[in-house]
């Protein structure tokens, strides 16, 4: 019995044990119905949204510090602090107000020069914030609510930039805070959000603490993902971390957490059967499986021997690896893209429906490969990779390919795939990860589909006709020219094998049902949510 | 008895020296980057090395190492690289969950070993002697996390008397606190019951074969007053010496403990810097870990004048 059948095992005879009603222990029973506790995706370890850019510090800030614009689940940015925006005809200068009577944490009043010196900061970080710094002219606030951001060229993804969900989102702190260097995390946590950070609470590792905020002032539009009003039911909702999954789901079973962001696929048929846990889709964007190809050293800095890998790939081979038996958790795409987003297209992806050994080994054939050993380095500290990292190396010795299997942790992998210097020589040629399927969504925040050479992500693709369109998309003027820009970058990022997704899969969240109003999201919306 | 204490005292410092030379140069070769984790995926390398060297990990070892050690010189153990929060904070956090989960798995390991122990040797070749050497088998065989899940299964899921997870504060109640850490004390106890029981038996084998043993039955000295007081106390010195050693033993299972019942501990807190490649959290908590095992080591060398007085320092 491996440990991931033992924690099923260990895990279902709860729910057998709870199917015969469990009473609520005592702890439960004390639980205030004001106070949520939600046990998150990772540790929050740090809690600057700007200096580290892990989801789950982005989604703890979503709570604390508020944005200008908020995107909604039609992907549409809706204005969230402002109030309003301008536009000069030629596109150039962008006014902005704030709406009136928005305060911090702290009592003082939110102004443009705090947006500004926010703004300021963001952008030295943001892939998209440093593509409006290039084409800036002036960052200035214009009196105390309004501000003007004028640019050498026009900038049609303003709104987007400003509204988006993907980390560093531009969260607006006081201008005092917002003068720390970007590369220095800050030392105070005052936002305007709906939540307040009890930083006296705060066990790194253990716990996160917030508080409602009394003087926030909520939009009265309807709460969609960042968009409307973030009316907070809460008086306090706990971030309970737990690092073992099958005590999560202990813990939910016995009543001690009312929300678990991320089950285990495996833990989740025990969830649905018990009868106070509702189980549905966490985030409907899913992730995208990847691994990425080194294109600067042999083998894979041949094209054919890329496209022989992306050929023989069965991307069900991986998403069972990683999500199990259930069908309803993955895709097959032929595509770079987030599948079921408005700009999702398979233009140029029939290789990645192939499937074919043969004809993966003629390729390899044509290509010459001569048996140069493949670096697959794998992190055996996270489950997708580790399932990914198995499954290629067959794939790859299916095909004839030496494989230098590195099991190491994601620590290492992290510094390791930096190294620009030839596999034998502390480099590699392949590294496993995944990308959120909202940053695949468009090519925004999709670091990863970037083809521009030595500044590319990882692995250093250098294929021309990508970044044309990507720059095509940035510039397009309505949803036709932006689809067909889409297109047209698929169709050369499968060409080139700018890296090698292996497939879309989802994941659920678990809930007390006495806890209402939990929606599906890219990040968990604790707004509009009550307990019972 | 001063002079020794002062003795061994001094002869910590080359030690916790020797120790913190050995942390600090293995997590500098050791791989990884916690620049690279901090920055995210979206970093440019531009970006990491900018965020490295704001962190002082750019400069070099000999450097790095002669700042750390004056700090710690002054009682300064750093500044977490991912909380920003002074690393004496992090652990001063974390401490009481683990002392807590330490003494009481020491209480209920001694109270349930020492007297198993006695029974063994004293019924040696019974069935209460096969059985408690069994159980010993068992309690060094099956790893942690295997007993803690089962046991929260049972105590917890199927019999509702204990919670899953978690852990209270002392501060909020005696009843709590002991609530919250009945599981973790008995899975962590398991194999260091398993530990002392065995010493206790071997060792009191050897006793009750010796002349004095027969002479006290002899006199007509009744069987528990022989085992527990006669033949126990001669018995101690290696048991004391075992319960020490195991220190280390709970140290080490401490930490699969605290993440198995989600305790918020100084096991958990080492993990978590591991993985994140938290230099000055890991090279303080090591350093701490050490000083106590240092000290521990000391506390049972004076406890053997307590148990044998033939031992004078």
């Amino acid at each position: 019995m491996d440990r991931r059948t033992f924690l099923k095992s260990a895990a279902g005879a709860g729910a057998l044990a709870a199917t015969g009603g469990l009473a609520m222990p005592a702890l439960a029973q004390g639980a205030s119905a004001k106070t949520l506790r939600f046990v998150p995706q990772a540790n929050l370890a740090n809690f600057d949204p700007i200096w580290g850019t892990q989801y789950v510090v982005r989604n703890a800030a979503l709570l604390v510090w508020d944005t200008l614009y908020g995107i909604d689940s039609k992907f549409q940015p809706q204005r969230q602090m402002v109030e309003s925006e301008e536009v000069s005809a030629d596109g150039l200068t962008w006014t902005f107000k704030l709406r009136s009577g928005l305060k911090f944490h702290d009592g003082a009043p939110v102004t443009s020069k705090d947006v500004v010196q926010s703004l300021i900061r963001w952008s030295a970080r943001d892939p998209m914030g440093l593509m409006i710094r290039a084409i800036q002219n002036e960052l200035v606030a214009v009196d105390d609510l309004t501000w003007k951001w004028s640019l050498k060229q026009p900038y049609p993804k303003m709104l987007l930039a400003l509204a988006k969900n993907n980390a560093p989102c531009s969260f607006i702190m006081p201008e005092r805070i917002a003068k720390t260097d970007p590369f220095t995390q800050i030392t105070e946590y005052i936002g305007s959000g709906p939540m307040k950070f009890v930083r006296n609470e705060w066990v790194p590792g253990a716990k996160a603490v917030f508080e409602k905020f009394a003087d926030y002032k909520p939009r009265s539009e309807k709460a969609d993902w960042l968009a409307g009003g973030k009316n907070m039911l809460f008086d306090r909702v706990e971030w309970i971390i737990m690092p073992d999954a099958a005590t999560a789901a202990a813990a939910l079973q016995n009543g001690e957490v009312d929300w678990w962001e991320t089950p285990l696929a495996d833990l989740v048929p025990i969830l649905k059967s018990h009868k106070d846990i509702s189980v549905d889709i966490g985030d409907p964007l899913g992730n995208i499986g990847a691994f990425r190809m080194n294109h600067l050293h042999p083998p894979f800095n041949n094209l054919k021997v890329r496209q022989a890998v992306m050929t023989a790939l069965n991307q069900e081979d991986y998403m069972r690896a990683i999500v199990g038996d259930d069908d309803k958790l993955w895709k097959p795409m032929a595509s770079f893209f987030t599948p079921g987003t408005p700009l999702y297209t398979e233009e140029g992806g029939e290789i990645m429906k192939k499937k074919s050994v043969a004809d993966a080994k003629k390729l390899l054939a044509e290509a010459g490969y001569k048996g140069e050993p493949v670096t697959c380095v794998v992190a055996q500290d996270m489950a997708a990779t580790k399932s990914m990292g198995d499954v290629t190396a067959e794939l790859l010795k299916s095909i004839g390919m030496n494989v230098d299997f590195v099991a190491t942790d994601w620590g290492t992998v992290g510094a390791r795939r930096a190294q620009k210097t030839a596999p034998g020589q502390g480099g590699w040629s392949m590294f496993h990860t995944w990308h959120a399927g909202a940053d695949c969504v468009n090519p925004s925040s999709y670091t990863a589909v970037r083809a521009n050479g030595e500044k590319a992500w990882f692995g250093w693709p250098d294929v021309p006709a990508v970044e044309t369109e990507v720059t095509n998309w940035f510039n397009a003027k309505d949803m036709a020219e932006e689809k067909a820009a889409m297109g047209r970058l698929n169709k050369a990022a499968v060409e080139n094998v700018v890296y090698v997704p292996t497939g879309f899969y989802l994941g659920y969240q678990a809930w007390r049902k006495n806890v209402s109003g939990v929606t599906s999201g890219p990040f968990p919306v604790l707004w509009g949510v009550s307990k019972a | 008895m001063l002079a020794f204490v002062v003795r061994r005292i001094i002869t910590t410092i080359p030690v916790m020296a020797f120790v913190a030379l050995f942390v600090f140069s293995l997590l500098y070769i050791a791989p990884g980057d916690p620049a690279a984790i901090i920055a995210g995926d979206q970093a440019s390398p531009a970006d990491v090395e900018r965020i490295r060297a704001n962190l002082g990990l750019d400069r070099p070892y000999l450097v790095r190492f002669a700042e750390w050690s004056f700090r710690v010189l002054q009682g300064d153990l750093g500044t977490s690289i991912f909380t920003s929060l002074p690393v004496t904070q992090l652990i001063a956090q974390r401490i009481e969950p683990t002392l807590s989960l330490m003494v009481l798995t020491l209480i209920f390991s001694v109270t349930i070993a020492v007297p198993m122990g006695v029974l063994a040797a004293w019924k040696a070749g019974s069935w209460i002697d096969r059985g408690a050497m069994a159980f010993a088998v068992f309690g060094f065989s099956v790893p942690v996390f295997v007993v803690g899940y089962l046991l929260a299964y049972v105590f917890a899921l199927k019999l509702d008397w204990v919670p899953v997870q978690g852990y209270t504060p002392l501060s909020q109640g005696v009843w709590p606190w002991f609530r919250n850490l009945i599981l973790p004390s008995v899975t962590l106890g398991l194999v260091y019951i398993a530990l002392i029981a065995r010493i206790t038996r071997a060792t009191m084998l050897e006793v009750l074969q010796q002349d004095y043993v027969r002479t006290a039955q002899a006199k007509g000295v009744g069987q528990r007053e022989m085992l527990f007081l006669h033949a126990l106390k001669n018995a101690a010195v290696p048991i004391v010496t075992i319960v020490g050693i195991g220190i280390a033993l709970l140290i080490g299972g401490a930490v699969v403990t605290e993440s198995v019942f989600a305790i918020p501990g100084l096991g958990r807190l080492t993990v978590d810097a591991i993985l994140r490649r938290d230099y000055p959290v890991i090279q303080g908590v090591v350093l701490m870990f050490s000083l106590v095992y240092v000290l521990v080591n000391l506390i049972i060398d004076l406890t053997y004048t307590l148990v044998d007085p033939r031992i004078r320092y």
